[in-house]
This record gives structure tokens, C-alpha cells and sequence, in this order.
């Protein structure tokens, strides 16, 4: 290619990049800098300060939350950092688990109206994240669709209450968020397999099973991860669902980080702890491709 | 035979459980009763009549309406070149800056929301308004624009703008009357996925609004209120079945678009 045509395609790139650069980049490098200055009454001192940082992890007699210990002077962030990053894990395998059989049936066993399925399977992804959540709040409320169904059968006398407003309510409205977004890319590498290697596998004498956990499993993981990493990073940092279906018990890092800007408006604090939360994620991700060897893999799969 | 029958099974229970929360929502928004519990009381409407004349709710639609198209329209154009320059043009960096602009698909939505209020509340000290939300659906509107374009521009066969320009037609020519036309599903299902995600986008339109409401935040402030709830519900099945029928149609376009030129592609 001449060098007209890389500048041509500079100059069709940059109103796009421009203007992600304002609203993407911008954004986050102000966090940074925010997350330098800190908080005097209702003013913002920008002096360069570690306060923040140091806030986080500054030692002190700390609380104990499911048998660990948070010896910190305020260990509400690191608490509900740890619990955010459990929750989002439970919810991403159980997505995972779930998706993954989905995907295969799409790959392998639909052959007529494909289209169809995955325009049915797109559906819930794209209408209002926070209706889906909302549903939820519907489906195990005090006054909802369970419990009066169960009372009404006559299966129970008094609504059951632990429901909703709890991690497990959180978790499992995550769960079904997010579920129909994993299922597009393992499907999307499943579909790619070439089908001459599943032929050879069993030409050569694997079954079915082997033939499964040997060609199909290991061809599927680089969509399986993607899926993965899609679910796991944007639920750690969730806020609709643990405000909407969580109560005080489910409350997660976002609530926290909304709570700082809004409430008790101390956001150069808020802003430290949206970085140290995109920093933690980025780095579990990073250990966990690097835990399953994601470079070599790629190399090999392609 | 088994296995299959029960992998049936599974899709049928999945797309049960994918659906039947949401589907609970019409359900209850037509029943004759002030809570969404069972046993159904019997079918109403009246939920549904006394919207239009909740001028709240008109203003907050009209907003949303607003903003939606304008957003769809904006990001649109924007990434409809950028994503000719990633798909037709050797650009350095190019991959780099792709994923760089993928980003808000990842970065959970709180970050970008907080972010985009430091920016215009504390470096440009301007106020919320309309505007504000709308540069914040823009961030969020045009990696999927290009996700869709650069799909459909990598999806047909580029000898057809090969030819275009050996007969003569220069590279505004060639993209009018060649890439242009054969892009237009993609541009078309780029316009309603973008209006969908700005007419439901939350989080961010919390943050940045300031007095004037979009639907989704208008729908937040009345789920404080049991005794709003027929009417949150009525409001939340229309937005439901809008939003729906929208995505039925850019995705159908989209498939078709691919399918007519490029069998077996998915």
C-alpha cells in the first residue's frame, strides 16, 4: 500500500478515534488525576497527595467478613472488593456452565433456522439491562411472583424471605444477564471447527466422549475465554443489580464507587477505588491467561 | 438418539429461563390488581390508558427519543469510516487503536459514567444536561457501529471495488456507488442497534443528566414508589416489545445483508 492510502485511512480513522478520545480516554485519565487530589469539605485540594491510596490499605483494627480478616482502618472498599471479584466469579462459571451446552447445540445440532435461534438468543441482550434486572426484582420479591405463587398453591403460609436483597439474588440476576452474551462467542468457535478433524478423531478410533474432550473442548477455548473474561470483568464493577436486587447485603464495589461521587461526595476517593478496582481486574485477568497458557494456545489454535 | 433429544431439552429450558422473568412483566402490566403476585385477578388495560397523559413520562420519552436518534445518527458516521480505514486501508497502529476504541464494551459502566462526570463537571465545568448523556452514549455507541460495519464491509467481495476503480471511478466514486450500497444493511442495523443501546442505556445517563430525564432514569425513579408499580411495569413491557421488535429488524437486515453475498457466512 502507498503511503496516499495510510494517510487516507488515517484521516477516515480519526474523527471516530477523536471523539473516543475525548469520551473514553479523557474519562480516565481525569480518574487518575482525581485520584491525586483529595477532599477538603466541600472543595477539592489539588495539591498531589497518596491519601487516597494510602486510605485503602492504612492498617487499623479492621472487621472479619466470612472468616477473613480486613485489618484495615476502613476495609468497607476491600471487603466489598473481595466480595464483588467472589460474586463475579460464581456468576461468570455458572454463566459459562450454562452457556456452554447452548452454544454446542447451536453449532452442532441446529441446522435449519440457525438465524432464528441466534436472533432469539440476541434478543434479551440488547433490550434495557435494567428492566432484565428489574424482572428479577418481580420474580423473588416479598410481594412476588414465587412467593405469592407458592402461598396461593398453598405450599407455604408466610412469604419466604430470602429471596431477594442478598448475594445469591445478585448472583443469580447477574447470571441470567450476562448469559445470553456468552453463549455468541463459544458458540462462534465451536462453529468454526473444521468438522474434517472431528471425522479423523473418530476415524482413528476415539469415541465419542474422547473425540469430545480431545478435539472439540480444546478447539472451543479460545471463544470459551473470551466469554469468560466478557462476563467476569464488566459484572465485578455491576451497579444496577446490587442496587436494585441486593439490599445492604448484596451491595458490591460499583455501589460503593456511586455512593463516594454521590452521596457522601468525596470523589477523589470514589476515583481511587475505581482505579485500584480496574487495576485488580486487569491484573486477575492478565494471571489467568497467563495461568492457562493463552499465548501458546493461541499460537496453536490460531 | 438420546443425547440429542436431551440437548433439545436443555436449549428449550434455557430459552425459558432467558425469557420467563421478562415475560412476567406484560404478564402482571395487564393484570387487574395493584401488586404483580399470583393468582392473576383478571385482564386490564387501564395501566396502559392513563400514560399519555403523565407529562413526565411523555417529556422523559421525548428525550430519549431525542438523544437516540441523534446518537445513532452521530455514531453511525462516525464509525462507518473508521471502519473502512480498519478494513480497507493499512493504517499503523491500527489493531492497537481497534481495541483501544472496544474498550467501553469491557470497562464496567460505573467507571466510564464517573469518569465522564469529572470531565465535565470539574475540567470543563459545564452543567448536565441532554448533551452530556449524549456524549456519554456516543462513547458506548460507536465500538458497536464498527463492530457491525467492519463485519459487513469485510462480508462481500472486494473486487467488486476493485473493478470500480479500474473502470475509471475515483474513491469518492467507489464509495458511493459501490461500498456504500453494498454497506447499507450494515449501515442500517448500525442505526437501530445504536438508537437501542442510548434509548436503554442507565447508568450513565444517571450520572450525567441533570434535570431532564431519559426514560430508563425516569423508570428508576418511580421503582421507589410500590403504588407506581402498574404503571412502571406498562411503561417497562412497551419499552420491552420496542426494543424487541428493533432488534428483530436490524439483526434480520444484517443476516440477510450477509447471507445474499456471501453464503455459508455466518
Amino acid at each position: 500500500m502507498s503511503a496516499g492510502s495510510t494517510r487516507t485511512g488515517l484521516s477516515l480513522l480519526s474523527p471516530a478515534f477523536l471523539v473516543m478520545a475525548a469520551t473514553l480516554l479523557a474519562p480516565v485519565v481525569a480518574l487518575v488525576v482525581m485520584s491525586f487530589w483529595s477532599q477538603s469539605g466541600f472543595d477539592i485540594d489539588r495539591s498531589f497527595t497518596l491519601k487516597n491510596y494510602a486510605r485503602l490499605v492504612e492498617p487499623g483494627e479492621g472487621v472479619v467478613w466470612y472468616g477473613i480478616r480486613f485489618p484495615f482502618a476502613y476495609p468497607v472498599p476491600a471487603v466489598l472488593m473481595i466480595k464483588s471479584l467472589a460474586m463475579s466469579f460464581v456468576a461468570t462459571i455458572c454463566v459459562i456452565g450454562l452457556a456452554w451446552p447452548m452454544a454446542y447445540f447451536l453449532a452442532f445440532r441446529v441446522i435449519r433456522n440457525k438465524a432464528m435461534w441466534i436472533i432469539l438468543l440476541t434478543i434479551p441482550f440488547w433490550t434495557s439491562y435494567l428492566l432484565r434486572v428489574f424482572s428479577w426484582k418481580i420474580v423473588l420479591g416479598f410481594n412476588g411472583a414465587i412467593n405469592s405463587g407458592l402461598m396461593w398453591l398453598g405450599m407455604i403460609k408466610e412469604p419466604l424471605e430470602f429471596l431477594l436483597y442478598n448475594p445469591v439474588a445478585v448472583m443469580i440476576t447477574l447470571a441470567h444477564s450476562w448469559i445470553a452474551f456468552a453463549v455468541l462467542p463459544i458458540y462462534v468457535s465451536l462453529e468454526k471447527i473444521d468438522r474434517s478433524l472431528l471425522e479423523a478423531a473418530s476415524d482413528l478410533g476415539d469415541s465419542r466422549w474422547t473425540r469430545f474432550r480431545r478435539v472439540t473442548l480444546p478447539l472451543s477455548m479460545p471463544g470459551t475465554i473470551a466469554a469468560t473474561l466478557l462476563v467476569f470483568i464488566p459484572t465485578v464493577g455491576d451497579y444496577v443489580t446490587p442496587t436494585l436486587v441486593g439490599g445492604p447485603g448484596g451491595m458490591m464495589i460499583g455501589s460503593l464507587v456511586q455512593q463516594l461521587f454521590l452521596r457522601q461526595d468525596n470523589a477523589p476517593l470514589g476515583a481511587a477505588v475505581s482505579i485500584v478496582m480496574m487495576l485488580i481486574i486487569a491484573a486477575l485477568v492478565g494471571l489467568f491467561l497467563w495461568l492457562i497458557g493463552y499465548a501458546r494456545m493461541r499460537k496453536r489454535i490460531g | 438418539m438420546r443425547r440429542v433429544d436431551l440437548l433439545v431439552l436443555y436449549a428449550v429450558f434455557f430459552v425459558l429461563f432467558l425469557y420467563g422473568p421478562m415475560l412476567l412483566m406484560p404478564l402482571f402490566s395487564f393484570n387487574d390488581a395493584n401488586f404483580a403476585t399470583f393468582p392473576l385477578k383478571g385482564f386490564t388495560t387501564r395501566h396502559y390508558t392513563g400514560m399519555s397523559a403523565n407529562t413526565s413520562m411523555m417529556t422523559a420519552l421525548r428525550n430519549s427519543l431525542l438523544v437516540g436518534t441523534a446518537v445513532s445518527v452521530v455514531a453511525t458516521a462516525l464509525a462507518l469510516p473508521a471502519a473502512l480505514a480498519l478494513t480497507r486501508y493499512r493504517v499503523p497502529g491500527g489493531g492497537a487503536i481497534l481495541s483501544f476504541m472496544m474498550l467501553p464494551l469491557v470497562v464496567p459502566s460505573i467507571v466510564l459514567a464517573v469518569g465522564l462526570l469529572v470531565v465535565v463537571l470539574r475540567i470543563l465545568g459545564i452543567p448536565l444536561s441532554l448533551w452530556t448523556v449524549a456524549a456519554g452514549h456516543l462513547m458506548l455507541c460507536i465500538p458497536f457501529g464498527m463492530t457491525v460495519l467492519m463485519s459487513r464491509l469485510e462480508g462481500f467481495d472486494r473486487s467488486l471495488e476493485e473493478a470500480s476503480r479500474d473502470l475509471g471511478a475515483g474513491g469518492w466514486g467507489t464509495f458511493r456507488r459501490v461500498t456504500l450500497p453494498l454497506a447499507a444493511p450494515g449501515v442500517i442495523s448500525s442505526l437501530l442497534l445504536c438508537f437501542i443501546i442510548s434509548f436503554d442505556e442507565f447508568v450513565i445517563s444517571f450520572f450525567l443528566t441533570g434535570t431532564d430525564n431519559t426514560l430508563p432514569v425516569f423508570l428508576f425513579s418511580q421503582l421507589r414508589f410500590p403504588n407506581r408499580l402498574p404503571s412502571t411495569l406498562a411503561l417497562g413491557s412497551l419499552i420491552l416489545v420496542g426494543s424487541a421488535v428493533l432488534v428483530i429488524l436490524a439483526e434480520i437486515l444484517r443476516k440477510r445483508g450477509v447471507a445474499s453475498d456471501n453464503p455459508g457466512d455466518i
